[in-house]
């Protein structure tokens, strides 16, 4: 499962970037709602930091599938439906580089 | 007269900061959380009017707020551990500290002299003076081999005691503060897995916890807590798949109507409807999404219910009485908190991702006004200070 999951998002760097509109829409999602987890400054709450200091050694895959597919046995849930692998891409690499 | 020129400043200053050109009482005032901007809005509800913002209190990205008994002081829960009171009157900030490195809320004890705050990190429930907002007493959340769970669920409860739950330990905890120099921590282990959020009956009686991990909520009698914690509803959800959850909800206060109260099922379209008598279950509502807050309006005829993301742009009113659907609202996206007037008559609702906080007549259903704020979230009025457990 992990596995596909990573070859799918590996397929996915190859897409082009959600578009600005989008964009904003995602970092909308990112830091409301990831945020309500998270924290709005993503420095933790229920759910751990998503800062650039906590990710540096997990790869941009790994993030845009967790995103994707969620982390069975957490409260953190599949955000498939709302997130294409594009997408969870380019959240991932921007939590990375760090969202401020 | 050296007692009385500041309580006349201050009183100047409280007008000049309403706007009223008369003494001002508080008991129609409330603050709304801006959670973006650190930010507050001071709100009255007998014009409904924002009457000024509060800036400079830090991350409020999840932020609450319990008053003074003389509904004097707001003290505002941020998530970066701030702990901030807020002069009601000066609209201005008073008092503030930084007390963690991440909070999730707090309590105000019976008699008024203090303040609890629940942490993330380091996990524990922390109490300071009201009055200064100095530290009285550190109660970290240990458990297993030193390990500090995070607090959730954290209440006032009567006998100047705190009441609150362990997410990582799966504990409820009972704080006795009435001795200071003392203070009494009682521990109720195994109440089940992942204990998200608790609320307390409105008589200060029964705590009870909402699980995350596990079916059912755990009830403990705080008259009788020897005959420790208890699970009710234990199979609400048995057999069915959980739908992924993408906000947790919340347990508020207690929707109550007659011997009915209303919470959220977890990872289902459902509120559940429990006999308060015996605590068996007296039926569900179905709603359409995963509810956060179940709201009674204060007369318990209604409930609004609001719900997680994606649907978190509506809200369903049901009637208590015939348990029917009245009516779905859909006030904007990212509707986030509902707030009752003190009798019940209007609902102020907070709609973050429109920048709006509206008004809505309770009888009508309808739209009474429309305000701006920014990125709004938890809506607070100071009647809340006489009421235990908020």
């Amino acid at each position: 499962m992990l596995a596909s999951a990573l070859a799918l998002s590996t397929f996915a760097i190859a897409q082009a970037e959600p578009n600005p509109e989008r964009q904003q829409e995602l970092r909308q999602l990112l830091l409301h709602d990831c945020g309500s987890c998270h924290g709005l400054t993503l420095k933790g709450g229920l759910g751990p930091p998503l800062l650039p200091t906590t990710l540096h050694d997990k790869p941009a895959e790994y993030l845009a599938a967790t995103i994707r597919y969620g982390r069975p046995g957490t409260p953190m849930p599949p955000w498939g439906p709302f997130v294409s692998d594009a997408e969870a891409m380019w959240l991932a690499k921007l939590l990375k580089e760090g969202v401020q | 007269m050296t007692r009385i020129r500041p309580i006349l400043t201050a009183l100047l200053l409280g007008l000049t900061a309403v706007g009223h050109a008369e003494t001002r009482a508080t008991g129609d005032l409330g603050l709304v959380i801006e959670r973006a901007d650190g930010g507050l809005k001071m709100i009255e509800t007998s014009g409904n009017t924002v009457l000024s913002s509060i800036e400079g209190l830090g991350d409020l990205s999840h932020a609450s707020a319990v008053f003074s008994r003389d509904e004097r002081f707001a003290y505002i829960f941020g998530r970066d551990g701030g702990l901030t009171k807020v002069d009601m009157l000066q609209g201005k900030i008073a008092k503030r500290i930084v007390q963690s490195g991440n909070s999730i809320g707090g309590a105000i004890s019976q008699d008024g002299r203090l303040v609890a705050v629940s942490n993330y990190e380091p996990g524990g429930v922390r109490i300071f003076d009201a009055d200064t907002l100095e530290s009285v007493a550190d109660l970290p959340a240990d458990y297993g081999d030193g390990k500090l769970s995070k607090v959730v669920g954290l209440v006032d409860a009567p006998g100047n005691r705190f009441v609150y739950s362990l997410w990582d330990a799966g504990e409820i905890r009972i704080a006795d503060m009435s001795d200071l120099a003392n203070p009494k921590v009682r521990k109720f282990e195994n109440i089940g897995k992942q204990p998200y959020d608790a609320l307390i009956t409105p008589d200060g009686r029964y705590y009870i916890a909402g699980l995350f991990g596990e079916d059912g909520l755990a009830l403990l009698d705080l008259w009788q807590p020897d005959q420790g914690v208890r699970r009710i509803l234990p199979d609400y959800g048995r057999n069915d798949e959980k739908m992924p959850v993408y906000k947790m909800p919340h347990l508020e206060g207690w929707a109550m109507a007659g011997d009915r109260a209303f919470v959220p099922a977890v990872g289902r379209n459902q509120v559940l409807i429990v006999n308060s008598n015996d605590w068996s279950e007296a039926g569900r509502l179905e709603v359409s999404g995963q509810p956060v807050f179940v709201m009674a309006r204060p007369d318990g005829r209604q409930v609004w219910i609001n719900f997680a993301f994606p649907n978190n742009d509506r809200i369903e009113v049901f009637d208590t009485l015939t348990l029917e659907r009245i009516t779905t609202l859909h006030p904007g996206k990212g509707v986030l908190h509902m707030e009752f007037e003190p009798r019940g008559e209007e609902v102020w609702v907070s709609v973050r991702d429109d920048d709006q906080l509206q008004i809505y007549d309770t009888a009508t259903l309808k739209q009474v006004k429309t305000m701006p704020a920014r990125k709004p979230s938890g809506i607070f009025l100071t009647h809340r200070a006489h009421k235990i457990g908020l």
